[in-house]
This record gives structure tokens, sequence and C-alpha cells, in this order.
């Protein structure tokens, strides 16, 4: 028995792997596939639910009772290849991109001539929330504020790669590539020898060398600690694993101290012991109840003392998230022109900013047509997705935009590109996204590749895994095998 | 290395052992059982009595019987004695401190919770009890094996020997207490034949069974065997074994001068004493005094070197 892929349904599609009836350019892989065969195929998944399963690789899920739930990652093992020479655009643009909104939150934070020139409204800066006048006037180590950037990236259906959003506050997910490619390792090693995808596994040293980068106390050799919210955050096991794979400290507020010479210290076996870097992984209101919400118990007082008088780094920096707004992220193109005086590399999704009135009209007449997201909502949530909307939604979301058009932008709805995952017994397409993560420090690091997600229901279009998505290793491939066909 | 962390290495370490002892004496009281005359077997009671848990046995259930018992130590999880709570104390112990312990323990300790949980039911018949008492035991010794040959041998090692060898100090003595007691009826002659059988339980609950034939040499009486069990150091669940690894972790770490007090008091008590000449109730009563000894090794681990309970941590906060 083999695999049928002209009975593989992708028309309309851009396919990452089956274009049509013939093939795409990693014909191989097909090939490679159909010799493992379907009944192999879904036992190499059952074997990789398995290793999941005791691997513990878990995302905390809250279900609507209140209680959490470990999870165990949602997995599928084919895998969703890049061609090389394809990242290396990538790389280029998503460096590029970061760079530029380190320039735009640090001018933000001091003259803001990005405002002055005409170049980015007053108004939305007015009405940012992750704007934090507490950093108003800080130099943050080397000048940076996003130290690590997840920026989602989606194919439409001409195969035009597009930066769907930046997330410069806590992006996670970087723990689940790594941990894909290792089980990917166990359960498919034959194609591992014909493709030899570029490996992904140096991320925990970058980022140490990112956050060390950082520190006060250059001279001796600097203290890392991950500042978690603890174990029932749902990212908790991304922050013990990159702890451990960076040998760093995994500490929760309770653990930290900021003493009278405004230094940060955690409570230790020895007693109390200096701290230089901070990779915290808590949002900026509960980082410190002295400097913002003072009932949280989540943070360490005295924490923004310390970072102000350059005594600790935080990274990412307080303040950072102001260039995670869906509304700035419609002004990044222009921002790459300002600050860097080039064109964007990789394009923004067609984006109407419904502050502005035309922008606003054209929104409002094709709801059925476009997405429409409110500017600071992660997850997935709070969003319209025209084309599966009722008239009754939009006619809601019409009033919410109309009241508040500044906090609304508007994409068309794109067909996101699919990759074939297992289903029950038989390959499916799935639509898929892909998140890189870039660090920034002294020098700049992409990862190859990133985290594939996968909107595991069929249609859906939605791959957060809060909302039931799964994911895929990403394979980026030095020389694409030629079509054989 | 940060206090929280060192508390909850010590924790993680204690359940392990604590499920582990558990199976043991699960699996030596089957066993026994089927020794020992109907009429005069001590059924499954005093396997409550070493856990020291009769009161909320009783709130829960009607009678000793095999069946409540042994659900009772299996996965009872109002019991923390109990094999799966343990596990699952263990689990979150080690969850909340991955990044500290070499990810195979984890992926192990995983496992093994997975197995204890899923596999429960088989555990919880009698025929299929032994093979899930003895995964259970396994694992647990797989755990220990793998921390001694993987993690960094560092103050997170001391603690977790320091876990370990309390929790094994302290289930040694009680399985001496309840095993050397109410187990056969006194001046019953006719039953000496069983009085053999009754001490090598004792010492197969610890394993100690071939341990005791090579370094003792003597057939199985009641003096050697308690000598044996509180007083060879070179039995690694002996009572003063585990005081002396105890002692050998407290020398390596900081601040340890009244935690070092503490331990040698212990260590005095145990050397001054000759069990084999006490009777029954001044066992009892020295068994009473190393119990109260070893709680209070456990508080003053605690006062020195976990992080203070949370309000007292706010209020130290605000007089520093």
């Amino acid at each position: 028995m083999s695999i049928d892929w002209n009975a593989y349904p992708s028309e309309g599609f851009y396919d990452e792997l089956v274009a049509g009836n013939g093939h795409r350019a990693i014909a191989g892989l097909l090939a490679d596939l159909e010799a493992l065969g379907p009944e192999e195929l879904v036992s190499r998944q059952e074997a990789a639910d398995v290793s999941i399963k005791e691997m513990g690789i878990t995302f905390t899920v809250y279900s609507e009772e209140g209680g959490a739930i470990d999870r165990t990652w949602p997995f599928d093992i084919i895998p969703r290849i890049i061609a090389q020479s394809e990242w290396e655009r990538v790389d280029a643009g998503l460096r590029q991109r970061v760079q530029a909104l380190n320039l735009f939150i640090d001018d933000l934070y001091h003259d803001q001539k990005v405002i002055k020139d005409g170049v980015f409204p007053a108004e939305v800066l007015a009405k940012s929330v992750n704007f934090r006048p507490q950093c108003i006037g800080v130099d943050p180590p080397l000048g940076i504020w996003a130290h690590i950037c997840g920026s989602d990236l989606v194919r439409d259906a001409d195969g035009t790669l597009y930066v769907l959003e930046d997330n410069l506050r806590v992006p996670s997910g970087v723990s689940y590539m790594l941990e894909n490619r290792l089980v990917t390792k166990r359960v498919l090693p034959e194609l591992f020898e014909h493709y030899a995808p570029l490996p992904v596994d140096d991320y925990p040293s970058e980022l140490f060398d990112t956050l060390a980068a950082l520190s006060p106390r250059p001279a001796d050799y600097p203290a890392v600690v991950v500042l978690t919210p603890g174990i029932y955050n749902s990212a908790y096991f991304e922050h013990s694993y990159l702890a451990q794979q960076m040998g760093c400290e995994l500490v929760e507020g309770r653990d930290l101290f900021v003493d009278k010479d405004d230094c940060v210290y955690m409570r230790t076996v020895d007693g109390l012991a200096r701290v230089d870097v901070v990779y915290r992984r808590i949002d900026d209101l509960f980082l410190d109840p002295e400097a913002f919400l003072p009932d949280s118990a989540l943070g360490v007082p005295g924490l923004m003392r310390a970072w102000k008088a350059g005594n600790v780094a935080l990274a990412n920096a307080p303040g950072a998230g102001v260039a995670d707004d869906k509304v700035v992220y419609a002004f990044v193109p222009e921002l790459i022109r300002y600050y860097l005086d080039a064109d964007p590399i990789i394009p923004n999704v067609p984006t109407y900013r419904c502050m502005e009135p035309d922008a606003l009209a054209y929104t409002l007449e094709n709801m059925e047509r476009m997405v429409v997201k409110p500017a600071n909502e992660s997850g997935g949530y709070g969003m319209l997705v025209g084309p599966a909307s009722t008239k009754a939604e939009r006619e809601h979301f019409a009033e919410l935009i109309k009241k508040d058009p500044r906090n609304y932008i508007a994409q068309p709805a794109l067909k996101l590109s699919t990759v074939p995952t297992i289903i029950g017994k038989k390959l499916e397409p799935r639509h898929v996204d892909l998140r890189p993560f870039i660090l920034s420090a002294d020098r700049q690091q992409v990862t190859m590749g990133g985290l594939t997600r996968v909107a595991m229901r069929k249609g859906s279009l939605v791959v957060n895994s809060s909302q039931g998505g799964g994911s895929k290793d990403t394979w980026i491939v030095p020389e694409p095998p030629q079509a054989d066909e | 290395m940060l206090s929280r962390v060192a508390e909850n290495i010590y924790w993680m370490a204690r359940y392990v052992e604590r499920a582990e002892n558990t199976a043991r004496i699960v699996t030596v009281n089957a066993n026994l059982l089927l020794d020992l005359p109907k009429g005069i077997a001590p059924g499954w009671r005093p396997l409550v009595d070493i856990t020291g848990a009769n009161l909320l046995f009783e709130e829960h259930y009607k009678d000793y019987s095999e069946r409540n018992v042994v659900r009772f130590l299996l996965a009872d999880e109002r019991n923390s004695g109990s094999i799966v709570p343990a596990l699952v104390a263990a689990r979150e112990n080690c969850r909340t401190i991955r990044d500290f312990v070499p990810r195979e323990v984890w992926e192990l300790l995983n496992e093994i919770y997975l197995f204890a949980r899923e596999d429960l039911p088989k555990g919880m018949t009698k025929g299929g009890r032994h093979a899930y008492l003895k995964r259970v035991i396994q694992g647990a010794q797989n755990i220990n094996g793998l921390l001694s040959g993987t993690m960094l041998h560092d103050q997170g090692y001391d603690f977790l020997h320091l876990g370990r060898f309390l929790e094994r100090a302290d289930m040694t003595t009680r399985i001496i207490d309840v095993r050397s007691a109410n187990l056969l009826p006194e001046e019953a002659t006719e039953l000496r034949p069983f009085e053999t059988i009754q001490w090598v339980s004792v010492l197969k609950s610890m394993t100690a069974y071939q341990a005791y034939r090579r370094s003792e040499q003597i057939r199985v009486l009641r003096g050697p065997v308690l000598r044996f069990l509180f007083q060879n150091e070179a039995f690694p669940r002996s009572v003063v074994h585990c005081i002396e690894a105890l002692r050998t972790s407290l020398s390596k770490l900081p601040r340890n001068e009244s935690a070092l007090r503490v331990a040698g008091r212990l260590k005095r008590n145990l050397e001054g004493t000759e069990p084999r000449r006490l009777n029954q109730q001044q066992l009892h009563a020295f068994i009473d005094d190393l119990q109260v000894g070893i709680g209070d090794l456990h508080e003053e681990l605690a006062r020195t070197w976990f992080p203070p309970p949370p309000e007292t941590q706010s209020q130290s906060q605000t007089q520093d």
C-alpha cells in the first residue's frame, strides 16, 4: 500500500510539501514517506506520542472551571521543510525588522523623533497600553530593549511569506522547537540521513551569550537567572527547560530580593548572592509591585529601581511591549524605512489601520473577507475572522471598531499554507504558521527555522496551542533535492 | 544554590524513598502471610501501624482488610505515604526544579509515575501486585542510580542525600518498631519455628537478608538482627549508616553547626545503646527517642537552609 498524493486535497492552498498533482522541490521527502507506507507512519506517530508523554513535554492550559491541566504537547511527525536559500532571505528580513523595532522603542523612551518627524502618530502612542512611562529616559545596555523577539510568519496562497505579528513581551515556544527536533530524530532517523536539516540546538547557548552580554559586571562571570511566575504558568515547561539548558537558576519572585544598595540578590543555601541578568518571563505589570501593581506577589519589590540604577539587566527590557501592538505592527514598514533607510525585506500582511478614515470605511464594507484584530490581545482571543463569522458577530464588531478605531486593524483573510499531517490513519492538509526567534544584544541571531504551529482541526486557521493547535518540526535544508518530474 | 531549590530536592528525595519503602513493606507482608499459619497471622494492620497513619485510616475504612490496607498504601491520595500520591508529590517537586536535575531523571520519574498510576488496577490484584511493586522499587533504585551517576555532586546532591537518608532512617526505625512488637504472641512455644520467619521478614522488608547472612554469619535471631539493622555501618539501610550519610552531607554545607550538633546527638544515642539487650518496652522507648531526634534534625534543616514560610518571609523583607 502506498500513499496516494493525488487524493491529497490541496487545491486552492499553497502546500509546503505537495503541489497539486505534481511534486514541489522537495519531492524526495514525499517518496521517502511513501516508502515508509501509511501503517509505518502511523506507528512512528504513536512512538512519538509515547516519547513526548514520557519525556514530560507539556504545556499548561486553563479549563473554564479555573483549574490548570498539564497537557501533553501535540506534535505531528511529518516535518515542514524550507529551503536554505529562502531562509537566508527571511533571516536577513527578521534581523532588519527587529533592529528597526529596537531603535523605535529606544526612540519612544527618549526623544520621540519618529513622532516629531511625522512618521508615527502621537495619538497611537497616547493610547498604547504597553507604553510604560516608568521607562522614559532609561538607557538599557547596548540600547537594546527587545532581546528576544518571536515573529510569526505565514505563507499565502501564492507562496509569499508575510510577517503576521511580532511578539516582544515574553514570546514562548522555542523549547518546543528544540524538543520537536529531538523527538523527530528519535522516530524518523532515516530521513535525517537524506536531508541533513540544519541543527537548531545551539539556541540555549546563543540565548545565554545574548543575556550574558547585558551584564552590568562584564569583568565577572555573570549570574544569569530565569524568572518564572511558577509552575502554574502555561509556559512553565519552557522556563525550566531554558534554565536547565543554560545552566542558570530558575527563580520565582520570592527567591529574589533587592537590597538597599539597589542590587538584586537571590536567597541561596550560602546566603544572599548577587544577580546580574534576569531573563524575565513575567509580564511588565507583575515585575515589581513598587513600580506597577502593588498587589502582585509574583514579582520582586525594587526590581525596577535596580534596573534603572543599571545594577541588573532585564530581558526583555520593561516597556519593550510598546512595539508588541498590532497598530505598531502596521507601521513597521515605515519604521524600517525611517530608521534604517532601507526597504523591508519581508512584507507585512496588507493591513488596514482603522484609525485612518479610508481604511475604516473599507474595513466596515468588507468585513466578511477580513480578519479584524484588537491592538493588544494575544493567543487568538478577541478577534473576528470574517469568513467564519455570523452577521450578528460582524455587526457587533463594527460597533466595537467605530467606538475605538485606534484599537483595531484589519487584514484580508489569508489562505494559510498547509503541510500534510497525520489525521487518524491518513495524511490531510492542515494550516501552519511559523515562529522564528530573533536574539539581539551585541550581535543578532535568528533560529534556524522556528516553531511551526499547526491548526489540527480541519479548515481551521487557529494555530495557538491554548486553542488546541499542534506543532511540527521545521527543517531548513541546505540543498533542496530536485523535483523528479 | 537557591534555598527553594534545596528544599524541593530534599522533598523529592524523601518522596521517592517513601514510595520505595512502602512498596517494600507491602511486598514483604504479602510473602510473610503466605508462610504463617492462618490463625496467628498478624494480617495487614501492622503495615498501617508502620506508617503511623492509623487515625487517618480508621476515618475512612471499616476494617484492616487486605484490600483496604493495600488500597490505602498504594493509592489513597489522603495518605502521603501511599505510593501513587508520593510519586505525584516527588514528580511535582521535580517539576519545579527541572532545570536542576538531569533530564533523564525527570523522564524516569515521570515514567514511573505514569506506570504507577496507569497500572494501579493491576497492582491492586493479588496476581499483579508483586510485579507492580517490584517495578516501583526498581524505579526508585534507578532514579537513585541515575542521580548518583549523572547529577553534579554539589550542594544539590547533599540535599538529595539529606532527604533520602532522613526518610530511610525514619522508615527503618518504624519497621523495626512494629515488626519486632506484636507479630507473634509471646511465650507461645509451639510458634518457635515461625519466629525465624518473623525476623527474616523484617530483614527482607529492607532487602537486608543476604547482607545479614554475609555480614553476621549467624542464624537469624532477634539480638543480632537488631544490632545489624541499627548499628551495621556498611549496610545502606541501617540506622547508623543513614545517620553517618546525613553527617557527611551536612559537613559539606555552609552554616551547618547546629544541624551537625543535632545529628551528633542522634549518633551518640545510637552508639551508646545495645539494642539487643533491650526488652520490647525498652526497645520501643529507644526507637521513640530516635524518632524525635530525626524530627528535630528535619526542623533544623528547614530552619537553616529552606526558605522561610510565606508570611514570615514578607515580614523579614520589611525588616531588612
